[in-house]
Parts: structure tokens; sequence; C-alpha cells
């Protein structure tokens, strides 16, 4: 009987789940720790098949480098691609493979929100005092995608041993965050592309249009596509972001759409408002199947 | 206006859905379709409810705006105080809900890790948790089963492991959708007793929805029926009977074949060869009909079959539609005869 604080809403149309501000942090908080706690278990629940999670893992490992053979074989025709060498190329690769594998396996799980929408076991997820976002990203979390990362930290590794780079604190200093922000950015798109699944709940190739498409698209130099499609992938979905711009300061080659050279400094920026945007959607695309049901 | 004891507090809920049908290439219809349609009930703290209706009546719609899944489209709802919708997660840690249809559990982990998580996410305290997981292994008959990847359950060892994962943070309230549904004679009895022991020792508020009468015959001091969205009654079982005029059928098989049983209240509908079906009220006891049949009568077998929802809701209609004939509106039929149980507007 004590608590009726919630009864006057404002407007009716109050951001879904949320108490009071003083919450959000505390919601935050609890989504984070959920994460943990759930991912934990999948591990666990893993590592009592410990021979089964290498050879996945080596699965995984192998399955992801065979985007490289293919890079290699191309270069055994040509000197160049679009401008870059081999090396320039597997740097591209490499922090493509190593962001996106990280981001695929935090947070690649949402990609089945429709499934879960359309068989009606999102509401078991919305009985729970845990934020949904946590739960479905950490559903069947799978430690064995370390094979992607690891396969494009090799190539990475390898590219900056090779290149003759002539480095600088900035440049060392653009690496950590290059990659951070790429793994950011890349969560985002993932986020929104869940968040539009409440829409169009058979989307999940749509969004891996965008995800394994998008990593795939970045593994190759922004110069042999076209400016529409360049356009696109920095100013609508900032995928540049995770590695063209700031690739091309480190490696000292021209910037795609002769963009600006503090350009290469923005991605965390870029990311933070990625996720932003894509929290939106999510919380938007919550609300709607709230009140809609499907 | 609710005393004090008053724990879910319904108050003129709606719940309109938008539904848009393919008309042609391209061309949609948008239909508003009135899911709740100003629902209003109270249920005490302690007592335990069952809610029937016939698929599509809308208590899934109504369980899922009472736990906080679904936001209401219009009136005012309360469980413990508090607004589900606009404080959802608050109101996760003091309910406890179980779907029949699909499982809260996580579907290729050990029964055991699903509880472990539980306890974690709610911040159950140890000594807590401990002692409701094991008396919940205890009554459920559990123990067999931690260990097992809750894909390899059957449903009824399923729906006994959710029960228990629902209850293992003291939820003051427990919602059930269907909970007995396409389980076996033995895991319903078993889930049954359960319940009504939680409901008896704990003092746990249960609702739960059903098709099955059986359910509410044995579970539930009241009921609460839901057809197109309204609500039609709510009382005690046996006021829906007499509204409904419901019947049981008894299946008897004789020695041999003989001329139609007669006996009281019951009436011979069917003979086939030596088998015989009676229709009795469905309030009156079985076992006397049972023993005077057996008294007079060489008997080989039988079988009592309860009525099912559908019908029972359906003489409801018939019944209400000719003690008020014309003066009713035709989409509020059940608002005419209530004698054992309350009207319902």
């Amino acid at each position: 009987m004590a608590e009726l604080t919630g009864t006057d809403d404002i407007g009716g149309a109050g951001l879904s789940g949320t108490d009071t501000r003083g919450a959000g942090a505390s919601r935050a908080w609890d989504g984070v720790r959920a994460y943990f706690l759930i991912a934990g278990m999948w591990i666990r629940s893993t590592m009592a098949y410990r021979a089964s999670f290498a050879l996945m893992t080596f699965t995984n490992f192998a399955a992801t480098a065979l985007d490289f053979v293919a890079i290699l074989l191309m270069f055994s025709r040509v000197h160049t691609l679009g401008g870059w060498s081999l090396q320039q190329v597997a740097f591209l690769y490499g922090v493509s493979s190593t962001t996106f594998g990280l981001a695929d396996m935090v947070i690649g799980s949402m990609e089945r929100l429709g499934r879960r929408v359309r068989d009606g076991t999102l509401d078991t997820l919305l009985v729970r005092p845990v934020p949904v976002l946590a739960q479905m990203a950490a559903d069947q979390f799978a430690l064995r995608r370390l094979g992607r990362t690891s396969q494009g930290a090799l190539v990475l590794t390898y590219a900056v041993l090779h290149l003759d780079i002539a480095w600088t604190p900035a440049k060392v200093l653009l690496m950590p965050v290059m990659l951070l922000s790429g793994c950011a950015i890349f969560c985002a798109v993932f986020i929104a592309g869940a968040a539009f699944q409440f829409a169009a709940q058979d989307a999940a190739e749509v969004q891996n249009a965008f995800t394994y498409g998008g990593t795939t698209l970045l593994q190759y130099p922004p110069t042999v596509f076209a400016t529409e499609l360049l356009r696109g992938v920095t100013f609508v979905l900032p995928l540049a972001f995770v590695n063209w711009v700031p690739a091309s300061y480190v490696l000292g080659l021209p910037y795609p759409l002769g963009l600006p050279e503090w350009a290469a400094f923005t991605p965390p920026l870029v990311a933070a408002a990625s996720v932003a945007l894509a929290g939106l959607a999510w919380r938007a695309g919550l609300r709607s199947y709230r009140s809609t049901g499907s | 206006m609710a005393d004090a004891d008053t724990f879910i507090d319904v108050d003129r809920l709606e719940k309109v859905f938008d539904v848009r049908r393919k008309t042609g290439f391209l061309r949609r219809e948008r239909r508003e379709v009135r899911a709740v349609d100003s629902i209003s009930f109270t249920v005490a703290r302690g007592e335990m409810v069952g809610y029937i209706g016939p698929n599509g009546a809308g208590k899934s719609t109504t369980i899922k705006m009472l736990t906080g899944i679904l936001t209401p489209s219009g009136g005012r709802l309360r469980v413990a105080g508090i607004d589900p919708s606009r404080e959802r997660t608050r109101l996760a840690h003091r309910i406890g809900v179980v779907f029949g249809q699909r499982t809260t559990l996580w579907w290729d982990l050990p029964l055991i890790d699903s509880y472990q998580l539980m306890h974690r996410m709610y911040r159950i305290p140890p000594a807590r948790y401990r002692e409701n997981l094991d008396r919940c292994v205890e009554l459920l008959e559990l123990a067999e089963l931690l260990e097992v990847p809750v894909r390899q359950l059957s449903l009824g060892q399923r729906m006994r492991g959710d029960i228990a994962a629902a209850l293992l943070h003291d939820p003051e309230v427990l919602y059930l959708d269907e909970p007995t549904i396409g389980l076996d004679v033995i895991s319903k009895a078993k889930v049954r007793g359960f319940l009504r022991e939680l409901n008896e020792e704990r003092g746990t508020t249960v609702l739960l929805t059903t098709h099955d009468l059986q359910d509410i015959e044995q579970l539930c001091s009241r009921v609460m029926v839901i057809d197109h969205g309204r609500l039609m009654y709510d009382g005690a079982l046996t006021g829906l009977h007499e509204i409904g005029e419901s019947e049981r059928t008894l299946v008897v098989d004789l020695e041999r074949e003989l001329p139609p049983i007669e006996a009281g209240p019951a009436r011979v509908v069917r003979v086939e060869g030596p088998r015989q079906w009676l229709a009795f009220p469905a309030a009156e006891s079985a076992a006397a009909l049972v023993a005077r049949i057996a008294a007079e009568y060489p008997l080989v077998d039988l079988s009592v079959r309860e009525p099912d929802i559908e019908a029972v809701i359906a003489r409801m209609y018939a019944g209400a539609a000719g003690a008020t004939a014309a003066e009713q509106a035709p989409q509020a039929p059940g608002q005419a005869s209530a004698p054992a149980g309350k009207a319902v507007s």
C-alpha cells in the first residue's frame, strides 16, 4: 500500500522498466552482473567437455582463416589491391576480424531475438529481475568464438611486424583505441539488428548481411569499392571507423572519401554514438513488443 | 477501495491489439482486437484462483499484464502495490511464473545449473536457497533429474523443474499458465498436490489458467471465467456448474446388455451393447451414484468424464441468453444470472 510512487505516469509512455532516474546506474550494473553470471555458467558447461571445446575452437579458427587464405590467393596474382599491399590489407583484415570476433562472442547471440519473439520464449526473459538485453547477449555464450578473434589477432600481428610503420605516440595509442571502438561499433550493429527484429522477426538474415557482411567488407581496402557504398558505411552505418579510417592514418595512406585527418581519432565518439543509438532502438523495440505482444 | 489483504488489484483492465491482416498483395487491413476488455477483480493474499476460458479468450494476455510482460492499453493494475509494466524488474523478485508451453529453464544445461543461476540472479540468501531447493527437490521428486539437461526431461519432469525454479526466491504469488497441459495422470497429481501444499503451508497466492476443470476442482476455491476478453463469472466452481447446468458423464460397462439403468438424477444418454453412458449434474457426487449402480447392476468397469470447459461456457451462454432474453447486449451474455458467484459486469 505504501508503494504508490509509480501511479502518475508521465504521459503514460515512460521508458520501459525504469524505476527512477537514480536507478539507471544500478540497472546497468545489474545487467553487467547478470551478463557475467549467465556467460560464466555457459563457459563452465562447455568446459565440462574440454576436448570438444578445443576442437570447436580450432574449427572456428580454421573456418574463419579461410577468409584470409582467399586474400592470399588473390595476392598470388596481383601485387596490390586498390593501391594496398598484402601487408596493408592484412592489417585491415586483422583489425576487422579481431574486433568483429570479439563483438560476436560478447553479444552475437542477440541475432536469435527474432526466433525468441516468434516462439514466445522472450517472455520468459521478461519475468526475470535483470535487463532483457543482458540475458539475450549472454545466452549461449560461446568461448569458442575466440577462434575468429585469435586468428584475426595473429594476422594483425603478422601485418604489424612486416609493415614499415613510422610509429609515433599517437599511432601507438590509436591501436588499442581502434580495436576497442571497432568492437563497440560492431556491438552496436548487433544490438540495432536485434532491435530491428522486433519489427521484422525474420530479419536475422538481414542482420547477418550487416554483421558478417560488414566484417568481410572491411577486410578489403576501401579503394576497391564504389563511392556510394563508402558513403553508406561511413555516414549511415559507420563501419568505416572500425578500421578503414584509423588504419589509413596508421599506415599513412589516403583516407576514404577524402575525410580530414582528425577523422582517424573519432572512432571512440562514433562508437559511443552508435551504441547510444542502438540502445535507444533496442528500448523502442522492446517497448513496442511489450505493447503489441509480437 | 481495496482492503489491506488485497494482493492483486485489477480495475477495468484493457488490452487492445492492432491486428494486421494481409488482404491482397501488399494491401493490409487493420483491425482492433480487444483481447482483454475492461476486466476488474481483486485477489486476496493466500487465495488460489483458477482462471479459465476457451483458447484466445484473453487468459494469457491477462497473465502477461499481471507479470509486467505486456503493457496494458487501459485500466489500472497493481500487484503487491506495484504497477507491473512500469516496475517489471522490481516486481520480478516477488512473483513466480510458470509457462506450461515454454520453459524458463536453460534448455541445454542441467537443471541444477538453472537453479544456481536463479540463486544468484535473484540474489537469494544461500541458506534460504538451500532450504527452498531441498524442499522442492523432495516434494517434486527432482533428485534424480538435477544433473540432466533440461532438453532431455519429459514434459512432466520439465514442468516440475519449472515450478521449482519459479519458487526458489520465495515469490508471494505464483502464476501458472496451463501447468498441467499435456501431463500424464501421475504428473498432474504430483503437480496439484505440490501446489495445494504450497498454498496451505506457505500461504503463497496462486493464479492458474487451465483447460482442465479438474485442476480447478482439486485446487481452487474460486474460479474466474473469461471469454472474448470479458469476465463472465467469478465465484465458486459449484456455482459455475449450476449456471452452466454442466453434466459429468459416467461410462458404465455391464456384464451383459441390459435395459437403460435407472438411477436418480442420472439419465442414460447412450447405450451401445453392454456399455451405457449416464449424464448427471456435475455438482453431484459420483461416488454415491457409482455405489448405487454397483449395488443393483452387474458392473464390470466404469469411468467418469468431466465436462470440458468449452461445454460449460457454451451452456453458460445459452443459459444467460435464455434468462435475459432480449434486453442484454449480445457481447455481454454473462451478466445476467449468477446465483452462487458474483455477477460480473
